[in-house]
């Protein structure tokens, strides 16, 4: 356990500094893709809820910091996805391939919406237009793009030593 | 033999609840509440968070480690950055490519026009120089000649899709403070520091919509304010011309140095901003629609220039 929280706060940093510098400036299509927030996804459905919201946090704290935003606005926001996150991959989204895909899809709206709600509450000036049209598709499609291989980093980085794959349970048929 | 149905009917219908583990089911609900008050704690935690950051000075305490926790990323973001450059070039030098025909029949364009007014403005300057002398004439802060120029990399290229933001590798320690102006090497405008911390600064570009500075077109002297448009893009309108004004397509736009009223502005006088790209006129509306594209290429901004009185 001590050593995924090290991996994950090492793995998070890192993506932090990668956004900032690099992931931000490469905008096709007007958006530009949340690495940060794929990476999170996949930590999340990896490895729980408890697991998922602290990452978020502590993500979400990095990133207020680096960008010299409101403290405590994507912590906020990153918590309660890393939470959901978490909540669906142990339940619904357990073992199915398809769960980081439709994760990311899902998250990437909810948060965006999220955010400029935070925005407008904190009475942060604010255009809708540029960050949910203007923004929001190529945003999605990026993000989509990246989950699939962010996935199978962290799911190499992340993986339980003694969680198996789950078995088929054949009924007797005698 | 007849069947007996109802029998059938009642071990069927009936739901039988069937009886948990005791230990397995209070390890489960330990489980559950255990993650939702970590959960609830983290939020009630960020929201202490925001409340605090708002209640506090600039120079408060968790202003403090906000600024303590990006000096720390600080140096591996200026290291993630010069490692991505020649890529970042690269990709720049693509898209470029593809505008590169167009660009560069605007680009002739301009430098005949620049051309004649370069000879014109060598006469007025000289007029100008002796005029000045023979008045004593006083002036405010005139740009560049009264500001120092505080090179710094820009370390977070856009903080979020609803802003325009940017975070520079100067700060308070550097002299840097809020509303200093913030140009780019060529000396066009991009915009303003809005918050500082110890080494980094988070400046407000010109494209954002809380931005708002007032400009003249330098050709007919005609003053307004530049802000960023309603459409898309990095689009600013020239607002507050009256229809009686002149502005004309291709005319320089450059900052008026003054305010409405008494106040003076925060930029100085004579920072160029943008050139305008269309002039439009309504019968419902008292203003000219004036666009103005931005000098400034956002888009590959890497190094900006924070002006700073000399007299501070």
């Amino acid at each position: 356990m001590l050593a995924d929280v090290v991996k994950a706060g090492v793995v998070i940093f890192v993506v932090v500094v990668l956004q900032a510098a690099i992931v931000s400036t490469v905008e096709p299509g007007g958006g530009s893709a949340d690495l940060l927030l794929v990476t999170l996804t996949a930590i999340a459905l990896l490895r729980g809820a408890v697991f998922g919201a602290v990452t978020g946090f502590y993500a979400g704290f990095l990133l207020d910091a680096a960008s010299l935003e409101t403290l405590g606005l994507s912590s906020l926001l990153l918590t309660l996805a890393g939470y959901w996150i978490g909540r669906y991959g142990e339940t619904t989204g357990r073992d199915r391939v398809h769960a980081p895909v439709l994760a990311i899809g899902v998250v990437t709206v909810l948060y965006a919406l999220g955010g400029l709600g935070m925005h407008y509450l904190v009475g942060d000036p604010v255009s809708a237009r540029s960050g949910l049209v203007d923004a929001l598709p190529a945003e999605i499609l990026l993000n989509l793009i990246l989950t699939i291989p962010v996935y199978a980093l962290c799911r190499r980085l992340f993986a339980r030593a003694g969680a198996r794959p789950a078995m088929e349970v054949e009924f007797g048929t005698n | 033999m007849p069947r007996n149905r109802s029998l059938r009917l009642a071990a069927l219908g009936s739901t039988v609840q069937r009886a948990a583990s005791p230990a397995y089911s209070s390890t489960r609900s330990a489980a559950a509440l255990r993650r939702r008050i970590v959960a609830g704690v983290l939020v009630a935690l960020s929201l202490a968070l925001i409340t605090g950051y708002f209640r506090e000075s600039e120079n408060g305490t968790l202003h403090d480690a906000q600024g303590g926790v990006a000096t720390v990323l600080h140096p591996f973001q200026v290291g993630a950055e010069r490692v991505a450059r020649p890529f970042q070039d690269a990709y720049g030098w693509l898209s470029g490519f593809m505008h590169a025909k167009s660009e560069n029949e605007k680009l002739k364009e301009r430098i005949t026009r620049l051309e004649q007014q370069a000879s014109q403005n060598i006469t007025a300057a000289r007029e100008n120089v002796e005029l000045r002398q023979a008045l004593r004439y006083k002036s405010g802060p005139t740009f560049p000649r009264d500001y120092d120029a505080i090179a710094a990399e820009v370390t977070y290229h856009r903080l979020n899709e609803f802003q325009e933001k940017i975070v520079v590798a100067a700060g308070r320690v550097d002299g840097v403070r809020v509303n200093d102006p913030v140009v780019d090497s060529a000396g066009h405008l991009v915009g303003n520091v809005s918050k500082t911390s110890p080494r980094s600064a988070q400046v407000t570009l010109l494209t954002d919509g809380e931005f708002a500075v007032s400009a003249y077109d330098v050709q007919t002297e005609t003053y307004g304010l530049i802000s960023h448009g309603q459409g898309a893009g990095e689009s600013l309108i020239l607002d507050l011309v009256l229809k009686d004004k002149l502005v004309e397509k291709n005319d320089l736009i450059y900052t008026a140095g003054r305010r409405a009223g008494q106040l003076p502005s925060l930029y100085p006088k004579n920072i160029a901003v943008g050139i305008v790209k269309r002039v439009g006129r309504s019968d419902i509306d008292i203003y000219q629609s004036i666009q103005v594209e931005p000098l400034a290429d956002f888009s590959s901004v890497s190094l900006v220039l924070v002006m700073v009185p000399k007299d501070r």
